[in-house]
């Protein structure tokens, strides 16, 4: 018990600390993920959820050698939980089925999949470090057009996913906005379901 | 750099995230399985804990309530390539552990490590205990250039170094020659820019990766500073992607040494490749046509690499002494197109290269683990039609052994989902029946003296070497000696 406590607190402070790095670093667009809200996992993510995998990313972040000063968690969860918006994403899993959603404004599609539980196979391997393409979307042209443009990392990835389109984008990139309400997102069919029909 | 921070951090929400989810998940999946306990119950064993182990068990339990799955593995540790294939310093890609951890932790999916199959238990056995095997075994061996030199000391295949310096306990003792300026790598894969990455990498990089500390050490002495990857055919039929080629191009410390004229004429030939190619030429031409060449980075960095074409090995030199590599013969080649496909024709010229290591990087192969399993030996994978095996009823297979050495993670979450529909249509139509018998698989192995090891000891051994780790400033320390991973493996049952 006294090590989860530990490792909750770690987790926060990095939340908080996370958040105060993306902030900035909001003006780069080079990872869209980075904005998206660190608070709205805040009040998700029970401690004994965090004691196995937060344990190797400890060690990757030097809190201190960063010299930042940790804000206390409270400040930022209970003054921007209120201002969380939320829209409606329609998500079509690989067999066709139409899955929708509600999505936060401000998270990343791969977010999206994950909080809604969507049973999506192998969806977001990397977990959103742009070294997969299993977060694979195609959109729908119009939203397609209005999306903020791919950086050369994400086209790279993008080149290596399956069934790869025009309008294709990676879920873990696209960051949720208001505009977006009711838009239709697709999973592409695996290579399998391609050589079924 | 900063970039990079975040990026770590944002792994960090998302992997709670993921867990979460996975948990919800495994309760629902745990209700629903008691509801269904009525029904009939299928146990399936798959062969392999790599990632086609792994999703093809996933793809499984998802998709029917009525499965539960057994995963073998030869070593005591899971995860296949992704733990001695994947590069140390492409942490990213490894996440995917943290999905196959809540699948072996979710209940339906037991993992069995140190279980030779072949040897400890064979093929047909399974199948009497188990209503489906799906062989997902990788591919244990590599193909051969079957040139004269091939095996003088300082000639290493690339899936052997890449084991040494990802601490597999079969290439512990490899011991590369590293006491000479230029390397030798034959391929132009991914596989063969890993290892010209690995070696040209600046140590003060390397050594906060989970680089093996053997290897670290040996690297930290090396004394190459040029490494040529050397394709059969021209700069349009390069197997690697843009992604590995852009983090050479912009590698710390070197510089690549690309000619230019190898790429003459290629900025007509771009505009009509199709997408994926398209972007990495374009990055091959630019990269060798910079102006002024690289003179900036010639004062900054003191190691290179370069690509050479159109030269196919003949024959691996050796020095005076007559065990040591000297360089390499190569038959000088022009492209040819026969059949839709580009081949490489020698044009009766030669050259020597001079280097003192050379790295086979032609890619891997596939074993035949058991006289059962049909086999295409020329194409080194197992016979089969949409993952069932030919002719054995209740074999099938996924990953690499299925379809070839080729392809990433994603590649086997498609072919894995294929099997697994597979057999879950062979359920359905009543092709596949019910096996009970709950322990008897344990029982036959502990009768012939093999210890398993679960995946609670596997995290035991996790454990340990995340510690050892820490005292090295690096994400995890691997044990790379088999006994000692099955002493972490199992201390709590001795101190009991
Ligand atoms: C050097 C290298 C680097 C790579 N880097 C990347 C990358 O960065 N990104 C990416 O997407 N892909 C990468 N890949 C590709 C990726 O690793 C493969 O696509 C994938 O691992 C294939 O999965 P698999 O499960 O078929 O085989 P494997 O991962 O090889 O798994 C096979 C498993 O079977 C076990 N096994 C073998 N024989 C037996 C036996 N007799 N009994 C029981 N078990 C047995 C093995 O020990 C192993 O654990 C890389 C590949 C290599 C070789
Ligand atoms: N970062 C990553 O995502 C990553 C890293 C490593 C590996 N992987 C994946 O793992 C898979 C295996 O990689 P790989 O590099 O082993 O295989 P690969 O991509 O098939 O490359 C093999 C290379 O060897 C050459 N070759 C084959 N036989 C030869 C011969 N007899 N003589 C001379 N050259 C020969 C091939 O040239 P020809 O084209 O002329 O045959 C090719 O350049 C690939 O799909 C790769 O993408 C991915
Ligand atoms: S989750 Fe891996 S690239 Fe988006």
């Amino acid at each position: 018990m006294h090590s989860s406590i530990q490792n909750l607190c770690k987790l926060h402070s990095r939340f908080v600390l996370g958040f105060k790095v993306i902030q900035s670093l909001s003006q780069q667009k080079t990872f869209s993920s980075c904005q998206f809200k660190p608070f709205s996992l805040q009040s998700r993510i029970p401690c004994w959820r965090s004691s196995f995998h937060n344990s190797n990313k400890v060690s990757n972040l030097n809190v201190n050698s960063l010299g930042r000063k940790l804000v206390p968690r409270s400040v930022c969860t209970t003054s921007l939980l209120s201002k969380e918006e939320k829209i409606t994403v329609n998500y079509i899993n690989r067999d066709g089925t139409k899955m929708p959603v509600k999505a936060v404004v401000g998270d990343s599609l791969l977010d999206v999949a994950i909080d809604n539980d969507l049973d999506i196979e192998g969806y977001g391997a990397c977990e959103g470090t742009l070294a997969c393409s299993t977060c694979h979307l195609i959109f729908e042209e119009k939203q397609f057009d209005s999306l903020p443009g791919a950086s050369d990392e994400e086209m790279d990835m993008l080149d290596l996913a399956w069934g790869v389109t025009d309008t294709s984008r990676l879920g873990c990139q696209i960051t949720v906005t208001k505009d977006m309400d009711g838009m239709t997102v697709t999973v592409p069919e695996s290579v399998a379901d391609a050589r079924d029909v | 750099m900063f970039i990079v921070f975040t990026m770590k951090l944002v792994t960090s929400f998302r992997c709670c995230r993921i867990l979460q989810s996975f948990q919800r998940r495994s309760i629902l999946g745990f209700h629903l399985q008691r509801l269904y306990s009525s029904q009939q119950q299928f146990r399936v064993c798959v062969v392999g804990s790599g990632p086609a182990g792994f999703y093809t068990a996933q793809s499984l339990v998802k998709n029917n309530k009525n499965i539960t799955v057994d995963i073998l593995e030869k070593l005591p540790v899971p995860f296949g390539l992704v733990r001695y294939g994947v590069a140390p310093d492409h942490p990213e890609v490894k996440n995917v552990i943290n999905q196959f951890t809540a699948l072996a932790q979710g209940g339906r999916c037991q993992f069995f490590g140190n279980i030779d199959i072949g040897n400890d238990v064979t093929v047909s056995e399974l199948l009497d205990m188990y209503s489906a095997v799906v062989l997902s075994y990788g591919a244990a061996s590599d193909k051969k250039l079957n040139i004269p030199g091939e095996n003088l000391k300082g000639v290493y295949s690339a899936r052997n170094f890449v084991g040494w310096y990802n601490g597999l306990p079969q290439d512990m003792e490899l011991n590369p020659n590293l006491d000479t300026e230029t390397a030798m790598v034959i391929g132009q894969g991914n596989v063969a820019l890993d290892v010209a990455r690995i070696l040209l990498t600046p140590i003060e990089i390397l050594k906060k990766t989970d680089i093996s500390y053997h290897a670290q050490e040996a690297l930290s002495r090396s004394k190459v500073k040029r490494v040529y990857l050397v394709g059969r055919r021209g700069p349009l039929q390069v197997s690697f992607t843009i992604k590995e080629l852009r983090e050479m191009v912009k590698l710390p410390g070197t510089r690549p040494l690309l000619q230019t004229a190898d790429f003459k004429g290629l900025d007509k030939v771009i505009p009509g490749l199709p997408r994926g190619k398209k972007r990495l030429i374009e990055l091959l031409y630019k990269t060798a046509n910079e102006e002024p060449r690289n003179a900036d980075r010639i004062e900054t960095t003191n190691r290179e690499w370069g690509l050479k074409f159109l030269r196919s090995p003949l024959e691996i030199i050796a020095d005076k002494s007559g065990g040591c590599v000297a360089g390499v013969r190569f038959a000088i080649n022009h492209i040819q197109e026969k059949g839709g496909q580009e081949i490489a024709l020698p044009s009766g010229e030669e050259e020597f290269i001079k280097c003192g290591i050379v790295l086979k990087s032609i890619g891997y192969k596939s074993v035949q683990l058991d006289p059962i399993i049909p086999f295409d030996t020329a194409q080194g994978v197992i016979k089969n039609d949409k993952g069932r095996v030919d002719k054995v009823r209740g074999l099938y297979c996924s990953g690499w052994v299925k379809r070839g050495p080729v392809g990433v993670i994603l590649s086997s979450l498609n072919d894995s989902i294929e099997t697994a529909k597979t057999i879950i249509t062979d359920i359905e139509d009543g092709t596949l029946s019910e096996k009970t018998s709950e322990t008897s698989l344990l029982d036959l192995l502990t009768s012939r003296g093999v210890k398993t090891v679960t995946f609670e000891d596997w995290l035991n051994i996790d454990r340990e070497e995340r510690l050892r780790g820490q005292s090295r400033d690096k994400p995890r320390e691997k044990i790379s000696d088999i006994n000692e991973m099955l002493d972490v493996a199992f201390k709590d049952k001795k101190d009991t």
